[in-house]
């Protein structure tokens, strides 16, 4: 029982003592995540951009420049050619073996079978023995579209989470959650566009999911604050959020650690398709964690909230 | 303890005993799998066991995924067309009243009329107004029963705008949607693949998955064409394609020669909607052609315009391209025949099938088109399997070593976790995709977060020096109310992924709140029921937590 009493320490620590600190630094961040976004803008994938994907492995040595002189002056649009290197491809293990070379072509165009049937005739001609893994084509209509799906639905999310804690607790506790959720997804998208991993549909999921455990975090905190309101009616707020955010910390080590646990797995262990969903993922649930104690509860220490819960007159939610 | 009753037991037995049932199929997959799809073999797994597997998605057992979009605009102008030239007929024997008739703004999907007497304008209404009730111009083919007033007509000085009722036009999507399906169903069915899917989505889309297939160019050789077959009375043949074409003709290029143009009537003899079969075949030389049977009114029809034209070219036409155009060598009465060109073996093979499957009734075109390789989706499998086996193997070390017994309490409801959600998947029929894999490994890491919460209240409870069945009691209690609200927003993320999600997407959606429902109950159950039996037997005087 190693880890017992790990988080058994009796001293509480003063998380407000520095998060006036912090909160310029999170202000800064999000500031360098718009300004990054909107000087880069994301490594979008061919399900917001358009075009067709290519994904081929061989046996052979092939370098990428070579791909390059051979698909080019074909007419096939703005062609870009990744490998995809995985050195834990044998951990893994599939049936490429890490011999392969693994390559991702996405070409601009999408023109249904006749692009596709060109880049397979070029690459066939060059490399004989390329297998095709995955070829992916969306025109710009769906793409189009599931952009704005996509933005529609954590838009939705962040608006029901808000009705949610409103309903649940009290309109600062949504706005602090809330504002959390933005910082996270913020965030977020500043690291997709400055580590330039590809931003498709699964990273859209990742979002959602991230809005769903950071909101999991904020909630317990909460939680807790809530009811330390209700039983130390005088103590002033700075001290009531301090012991909730202190009550609730070996639970938000744990669930933080487990849920890393498995998505480190998956990151190292899963396999190229899901790497870029994994990492918004674990970087969400470190960021998440962060705003709900820093972000979330700063907040609401800055909204003040008013003392009088009453449990007689509970318009101000439901408690369990 | 106070609620640990028989019926409890027995309830949480049952559910446990039955998910562990319906999941065992899918851990030994191969074998199951081989069971379905070879009945008549004798197989190594049990008939009493049920045998309901995962539907692995198409990103884990390769495939084509291809969404479709069918133009059901070009039906309704095409509809347009065929109005405008029985209007004009009509309006013509009284351009005495009208003056000069001409058709404006011939795109989009309405007709425009401009007449050269304004003032008569309520008596061209009326013309028209005839039409109102044409069952010609909606053949059963398209509408079960002739509605009144398909037609809204309306006026502006002297033009005429006639549009479709919106019933009409939607009446008119869905018949050709409809057609569609049945035809691309057809189609599909034709390459002999396993269990496609074909579903209509949204007002003009259809989805088409076809999984095991490792190339999309076969289904798109056979999707892309609408292979509409007419028969049509050749006016004249030139090199080039300056005709001065009449209203109810129209020059079509060559499938064969790009030097040969052809003046064609309109209005075909016979079209390949009266096929009653087309096989594949040779010609007198040897070469790839396609046979066919007309059904007997068309083969009357056929017979009787080969009688009276013979020694002229008739033309095969193909998608708005002249196949063919033989010349009428004597009387053909008996309804079959033979189409030449140019074809391989392939090509004469699916112009068959195509043939034989009836035409679409509009073009479609590909908006999405996406072919997984059969052994990426084996990797994908094989990486998926191992991450949830070491994802979960350091979960339970780590609840193990974080609360010990307590721990491998947590430990057993995570495994029954995994089991219930595989469970569920089979019997709801759900597709287990690899973000699906993925939402099982992060509710692995999110799961224990219900006995975490129940724990660390319990912990606390014994530090305030509470009984230990005070301190479990009211532990499970005060958590109650973060364990709903954490659970409550997490599902909320994953219902909306559900509905917005496409795919792949969907079934990460599935796996995650199907994980959400089972970890509460398995949290608030079996943990709790481990706990109460454990008291219960053992009596112990400290809790350690």
């Amino acid at each position: 029982m190693l880890l017992r009493g790990l988080f058994n320490q009796s001293k509480e620590i003063e998380f407000f003592s520095f998060s006036n600190l912090l909160s310029y630094l999170s202000l800064g961040a999000i500031l360098a995540s718009i300004m990054l976004f909107s000087i880069l803008g994301l490594n979008y994938g061919i399900d917001f951009r358009g075009g067709t994907m290519f994904m081929v492995s061989s046996s052979e040595k092939i370098e990428v420049s070579d791909v390059r002189i051979t698909l080019s002056g074909s007419n096939l649009g703005d062609v870009s050619i990744s490998q995809a290197t995985n050195p834990l491809e044998t951990l893994s293990a599939g049936t490429l073996t890490s011999t392969d070379n693994i390559f991702i072509i996405k070409v601009e165009k999408t023109e249904g079978q006749s692009i596709e049937t060109k880049v397979k005739a070029l690459l066939l001609n060059k490399v004989p023995d390329i297998k095709f893994l995955q070829i992916e084509s969306v025109g710009s209509k769906v793409s189009s579209e599931l952009v704005r799906n996509g933005m529609l639905a954590v838009l939705l999310a962040v608006i029901s989470v808000l009705v949610y804690i409103w309903l649940r607790f009290e309109w600062q506790f949504a706005l602090g959650a809330v504002l959390a959720l933005i910082h996270d997804v913020i965030l977020t998208i500043g690291v997709f566009s400055i580590l330039r991993y590809e931003f498709n549909l699964s990273i859209i999921a990742a979002l959602l999911t991230i809005i769903g455990y950071s909101l999991n975090d904020t909630v317990v905190v909460f939680d807790r604050v809530r009811e330390n309101l209700r039983n130390f009616k005088s103590m002033p707020l700075l001290k009531v959020l301090n012991m909730s955010i202190n009550n609730t910390l070996s639970r938000t080590i744990m669930t933080s650690v487990t849920t890393l646990l498995a998505l480190f797995a998956l990151y190292f262990l899963g396999g190229d398709v899901i790497r870029g969903f994994t990492f918004a993922m674990i970087w969400g649930v470190l960021v998440g964690t962060y705003s709900s104690i820093f972000v979330a509860a700063k907040i609401l220490l800055i909204l003040d909230v008013k003392r009088n819960w009453d449990e007689k007159v509970s318009t101000a939610g439901t408690q369990f | 303890m106070a609620k640990l009753s028989f019926f409890r037991i027995l309830l949480i037995a049952i559910i446990c005993f039955s998910s562990l049932l319906f999941a065992l199929p899918n851990f030994f997959y191969s074998t199951v799998d081989k069971k379905l799809n070879k009945p008549t073999q004798t197989s190594a797994w049990p008939d009493f066991l049920p045998s309901t597997l995962v539907k692995l998605g198409l990103d884990l057992r390769g495939g084509v995924y291809m969404l479709l979009e069918v133009k059901t605009d070009d039906v309704i102008r095409e509809k347009f067309d065929f109005l405008w030239t029985d209007v004009r007929s009509s309006l013509v024997k009284k351009r005495k009243e009208l003056g000069s008739i001409r058709r404006i703004d011939t795109s989009g999907d309405q007709l425009k009329i401009e007449i050269g007497k304004s003032e008569n304008i309520d008596f061209a209404i009326k013309e028209i107004d005839k039409f109102n009730s044409s069952t010609e111009l909606f053949s059963s083919r398209w509408s079960g029963s002739v509605q009144r007033d398909i037609l809204k007509i309306s006026s502006l000085e002297n033009i005429i705008t006639i549009t479709f009722s919106d019933e009409q036009t939607r009446a008119l999507e869905k018949q050709v949607i409809e057609q569609s399906l049945e035809i691309i169903r057809r189609r599909v069915d034709e390459t002999g693949t396993r269990e496609p899917t074909i579903q209509r989505q949204g007002r003009k889309r259809v989805l088409v998955q076809v999984p095991g297939l490792g190339s999309s160019e076969e289904l798109i050789a056979l999707l892309g064409k609408t292979a509409k077959l007419t028969f049509n009375k050749v006016v004249s043949i030139d090199s080039s394609s300056n005709f001065s074409a009449k209203l109810d003709e129209i020059v079509l290029g060559s499938d064969q020669n790009n030097d040969i143009f052809y003046l064609i009537k309109k209005r075909p003899v016979v079209s390949g909607e009266n096929l009653t079969n087309a096989q594949p075949s040779f010609d007198e030389n040897g070469l790839p052609a396609v046979s066919f049977n007309f059904n007997p009114s068309a083969a009357l029809k056929f017979g009787n315009y080969t009688k009276d034209n013979i020694g002229s070219p008739f033309a095969i036409v193909l998608d708005n391209m002249v196949i063919s155009a033989p010349t009428i060598r004597s009387h053909i009465p008996g309804g079959s025949g033979i189409i030449t060109g140019n074809f391989s073996v392939e090509e004469s093979n699916r112009l068959a099938i195509l043939l034989r499957s009836g035409a679409l009734p509009a073009e479609i075109e590909v908006l999405e088109l996406r072919t997984i390789g059969p052994e990426l989706g084996r990797d994908s499998i094989n990486a998926g399997k191992l991450a949830a086996l070491v994802g979960g193997l350091l979960v339970l070390t780590f609840m193990w070593l974080s609360y010990g017994l307590f721990g491998i309490f947590a430990n057993v409801a995570l495994m029954l976790n995994i089991i219930l959600v595989m469970a569920l998947l089979s019997i709801l029929g759900a597709t287990l995709t690899l973000p699906g894999i993925a939402g099982i490994v992060l509710t692995i890491g999110m799961a224990v977060d219900a006995n975490v919460l129940v724990f660390e209240r319990i912990k606390e409870e014994i530090k305030k020096n509470g009984t230990i069945f005070n301190s479990i009691k009211i532990g499970y209690e005060k958590a109650l109310s973060s364990i709903v609200d954490a659970n409550v927003t997490t599902m909320i993320a994953a219902i909306i992924l559900f509905f917005f999600g496409s795919g792949p997407i969907k079934g990460f959606s599935v796996t995650l709140g199907l994980g959400i429902i089972t970890s509460v109950f398995t949290a608030l159950l079996i943990t709790r029921l481990l706990i109460d039996l454990y008291i219960l037997f053992y009596k112990p005087k400290v809790l350690r937590v």
